[in-house]
């Protein structure tokens, strides 16, 4: 019985997702068409220029990194119920201190030391980050929908003027390489995946992703988190302290999300670089609900939405880009209508706004 | 009066109607038929199906087989405009009102009086002072819906349905949020309607109700239509055994509590509320000046109408609300300040009012929710949860509550009103607790789950644990509590022993009529 649940659920997971990219295609098929080429010509460069080749495939694992990061950042909060739209924010300010950190250190700490409080710094700027709408929802019920899209852009234009007026190179907009903290790339390891930007850290985002499964299935509290998410009042009357898990929660989304800093700056450049990821915070919130908020569903996603990004240049000889975009726009919409999550948020704020009416109403 | 079996022509005449949706059968070959000018019961548990049925008269659903008839005339599948038009007018269970708006301007919404491109104020209000006159249906037909209570903004609602021309009413548990004397006033009501040859059908679970008001009663269980009987020839338990398909215990087959009997009175109060002060949501004083004990082995029930701050004291009570001041203690412990979890664990369970907001995260799973407010006991080194304890834990609790069906891993939105319920029971007293706030304990759930949860509280009482019990539902609080205190405005209009309780004597206290000072 339960065997059929699991599956029956598993089905109704996929479901969704697999149905949007079979739209998201056949969307595509028409304007390719437009353009007078092959669908099937079309389609083949791209899975060639991305699953096809070891150079491709690592551009792909790179960039399925991050968003695997700020995917997990929207998932978290979104199960407790709180919609973190900060997470191009917390990712500069991850990758800003694993940057910082790397450069205070001095050369001769070895990496087994430098990598992990290079790390942790990244976690604790980005839940720094998230800890500031995160306060200022639990203590006095701002909107943090609002609160983590301005900090957004405070946050970009702060680390702008730092880097740019105190610790820029002169003629880039990026500060000096570190002195420690390097991740090895995956070409180092595997000559194959030579000149790609793929490194470790994907590693690090992988067991994250099983941390964060860990911790919103098996532990208290997730199960105190999800609570509150789904049911605040029943949460409340089950003795959990609303506020506290909501402000925990956007601390630890913010974390995940700065995480994601260190992909490039750790992995890849050793450098931290003015926009270095611009896009990635707000594409996770798309990996989020194409994963279903799922810690496994996030990193399919991730890997999804990372070969569409790069499938983009690999067919920009034939198409425009741009098509690529179009795509990853009808695989969320597509989903996005479908996904219960949203489904609900859509439902609750219908109804908040009608009682908001009818308190207004009622003098 | 009995029914009038013997008239030729059907009011409304249903025969073999079906519905389903997707895979769930709502109603099989349910055959329904209400003469003209009688009041119809429609009985049944909660999911019988009774409300799907009349939907597909009042034209919301159309039926996937079978023949409806309204007066003669083949009307299957028709829609609510059609239903109207023929009138048929259908009063819902939850009030579609405009607060903004006076009661002649609800009334007159969407077939306004017009005069030029204006509304004309003036016959519109007119209009509805000579309908509510001509039916007894009194309300001032200016004052703003939102100034009503809830009785009168009912008899608006009743009113709507008349004003559209409705002379075949349909009223979906229309007592469920009014005092007796209200309830009284409506039967009047409905008796001049009939009185004028208009058919009344009214869908109900009250046994007590049926009997009061109906000629002719139809039960339903499971989707299908068991019986039709003539209110005169019938008894409640008759109709609890059609319903159920088994003998059931009404709750007035037992012997009235008697406090003498057991002597609780020289014992420590279990809960003490002293001095309580309780502001609303806006600042105003909804719990004034208010004191009472408690005793181990003793059942307090609070009566009265929603609404008069008995939600507001059983928050106060299990710490989801601060208290402006005034203390509580449990077992001669101060627990005004503390948090939800000290309190359960210094031996407070509380069965919420509301399961679906409250008492149960309806998307979790059977297990999940038997371990809420609770989960703090359930977890090992690291913040982990203790799977193996917590599956053993929903095993026994399921199967000593006989929750069903009896998979833990179901989510609990999948169970029925009555095991859902059950599941709150399980959590909150299948475990030690001294007191126990149960507010509404029985809403929604079917007539065997109220046996076996009044029997719950009996049991809870007996062994010693002191039961606070709040409910709307006066002969449930007359079935089992020894002492009933009426709520009414923030305060207790009265206490007294149940033994000298009866609906008459609380009435009043009710509505505010009566106040005995409460020291």
């Amino acid at each position: 019985m339960s065997g059929d649940g699991l599956l029956m659920r598993a089905a109704q997971a996929f479901l969704a997702p697999l149905l949007a990219v079979a739209l998201a295609m056949v969307v595509g098929d028409l304007l390719i068409l437009t353009y007078g080429e092959s669908p099937a010509t079309v389609y083949a460069l791209l899975l060639e220029g991305t699953w096809g080749n070891w150079y491709g495939f690592g551009q792909v694992i790179y960039k399925t990194m991050t968003l695997t990061c700020t995917g997990l950042a929207f998932a978290y909060a979104a199960r407790a119920g709180l919609f973190n739209v900060g997470a191009e924010g917390q990712l500069a300010a991850g990758g800003f201190a694993a940057a910082l950190v790397g450069l205070l250190l001095p050369a001769s700490i070895p990496g087994v030391i430098a990598v992990p409080v290079c790390i942790a710094a990244s976690m604790i700027a980005g839940g720094a980050s998230g800890a500031i709408p995160g306060v200022l929802r639990a203590r006095f019920g701002a909107s943090e929908v609002i609160v983590t899209i301005m900090l957004n852009f405070v946050l970009l234009a702060l680390l702008n003027y730092v880097v740019a007026s105190h610790m820029a190179v002169p003629e880039t907009l990026h500060t000096a390489e570190m002195n420690a903290g390097f991740v090895a790339r995956l070409g180092s390891l595997f000559p194959v995946f030579a000149g790609s930007a793929a490194n470790l850290t994907i590693v690090v985002a992988v067991l994250v992703a099983v941390f964060a499964w860990w911790k919103l299935f098996r532990t208290r509290s997730g199960y105190e988190l999800r609570a509150v998410g789904l049911q605040p009042d029943a949460a409340e009357y089950g003795g959990i302290p609303v506020s506290r898990v909501w402000f925990r929660a956007m601390v630890w989304s913010g974390a995940f999300a700065g995480l994601g800093g260190i992909n490039f700056v750790l992995g890849y450049k050793h450098y931290y670089e003015e926009g270095f990821a611009a896009g990635s915070g707000f594409l996770g919130i798309a990996v989020a609900l194409v994963g279903r908020n799922h810690p496994l569903g996030i990193l399919i996603a991730a890997l999804l939405f990372a070969t569409l990004s790069q499938g983009g240049l690999a067919v920009n000889a034939l198409v425009p880009k741009q098509l690529v975009d179009i795509l990853q726009a009808v695989v969320i919409l597509a989903v996005a209508t479908t996904v219960p999550e949203v489904q609900r948020l859509l439902r609750k704020t219908a109804a908040s706004l009608v009682r908001r009416d009818a308190a207004e109403a009622t003098p | 009066m009995s029914a009038p079996a013997t008239t030729a022509t059907w009011a409304v005449r249903m025969s073999q109607v079906s519905k389903h949706f997707g895979s769930v059968q709502a109603n099989r070959d349910v055959t329904l038929e209400v003469a003209n000018g009688e009041i119809h019961a429609l009985v049944g548990e909660n999911g019988a199906g009774k409300s799907t049925l009349m939907h597909i008269l009042s034209g919301l659903h159309t039926p996937s087989g079978g023949r409806v008839e309204v007066l003669g005339r083949d009307v299957t599948g028709w829609d609510t405009n059609e239903a109207i038009a023929a009138g048929v007018g259908m009063v819902h269970q939850h009030f579609m009102l405009v607060p903004t708006l006076t009661v002649a301007e609800n009334l007159v919404l969407g077939r306004e009086p017009r005069r030029g491109l204006q509304l004309d104020e003036a016959r519109a209000v007119e209009d509805v002072r000579a309908l509510a006159a001509r039916t007894g249906l009194r309300v001032d037909p200016t004052r703003s819906v939102a100034e009503l209570s809830v009785g009168e903004a009912q008899r608006v609602e009743i009113l709507k349905v008349l004003y559209r021309g409705a002379r075949i009413l349909v009223l979906d548990e229309p007592t469920a949020v009014l005092s007796p004397p209200e309830v009284d006033e409506l039967w009047t009501v409905l008796r001049g309607l009939r009185a004028q040859g208009d058919t009344i059908i009214i869908i109900t679970h009250k046994l007590d109700e049926v009997v009061a008001i109906s000629d002719t009663i139809t039960v339903m269980r499971d989707g299908r239509s068991v019986s039709r009987l003539a209110t005169a020839d019938t008894t409640p338990r008759d109709i609890a055994r059609a319903m159920v398909g088994r003998d059931v215990t009404l709750a007035h087959d037992f012997p009235a509590n008697d406090l003498a009997a057991r002597d609780v009175s020289s014992a420590r109060a279990a809960l003490e509320v002293r001095d309580l002060v309780v502001r609303g949501d806006r600042g105003t004083p909804v719990i004034e000046q208010l004191s009472f004990r408690v005793q181990p082995g003793e059942i307090l029930g609070i009566a009265g109408v929603e609404g008069n701050g008995q939600t507001e004291l059983l928050e106060v009570l299990a710490g989801l609300r601060r208290a402006h001041s005034g203390r509580v203690l449990l077992n001669g412990q101060e627990i005004t300040s503390l948090d939800v979890r000290a309190r359960a664990d210094a031996g407070l369970s509380h069965i919420p009012e509301d399961r679906h907001r409250r008492g149960l995260v309806l998307d979790y799973s059977v297990s999940d929710n038997l371990l809420l407010g609770r989960q703090h006991h359930f977890t090992s080194r690291l913040g982990g949860l203790d799977k193996t304890r917590i599956e053993r834990h929903a095993e026994t609790q399921i199967r000593a509550f006989d929750i069903r069906p009896s998979d833990p891993t179901l989510p609990a939105r999948a169970l029925s009103g009555g095991n859902q319920q059950k599941i709150v029971i399980a959590r909150e007293m299948g475990r030690s607790f001294t007191v126990l706030l149960a507010a509404q304990p029985t809403r929604g759930v079917d007539v065997g789950a109220i046996e076996f949860i009044h029997s719950q509280l009996r049991a809870a009482r007996d062994s010693g644990k002191a039961v606070l019990l709040v409910s709307a539902d006066l002969s449930e609080v007359l079935a089992l509590a020894d002492r009933i205190a009426v709520m009414y405005e923030g305060r207790f209009a009265c206490v007294l022993p149940a033994t000298e309780c009866n609906a008459e004597i609380l009435g009043p206290y009710m509505t505010g009529a009566d106040r005995e000072v409460v020291s």
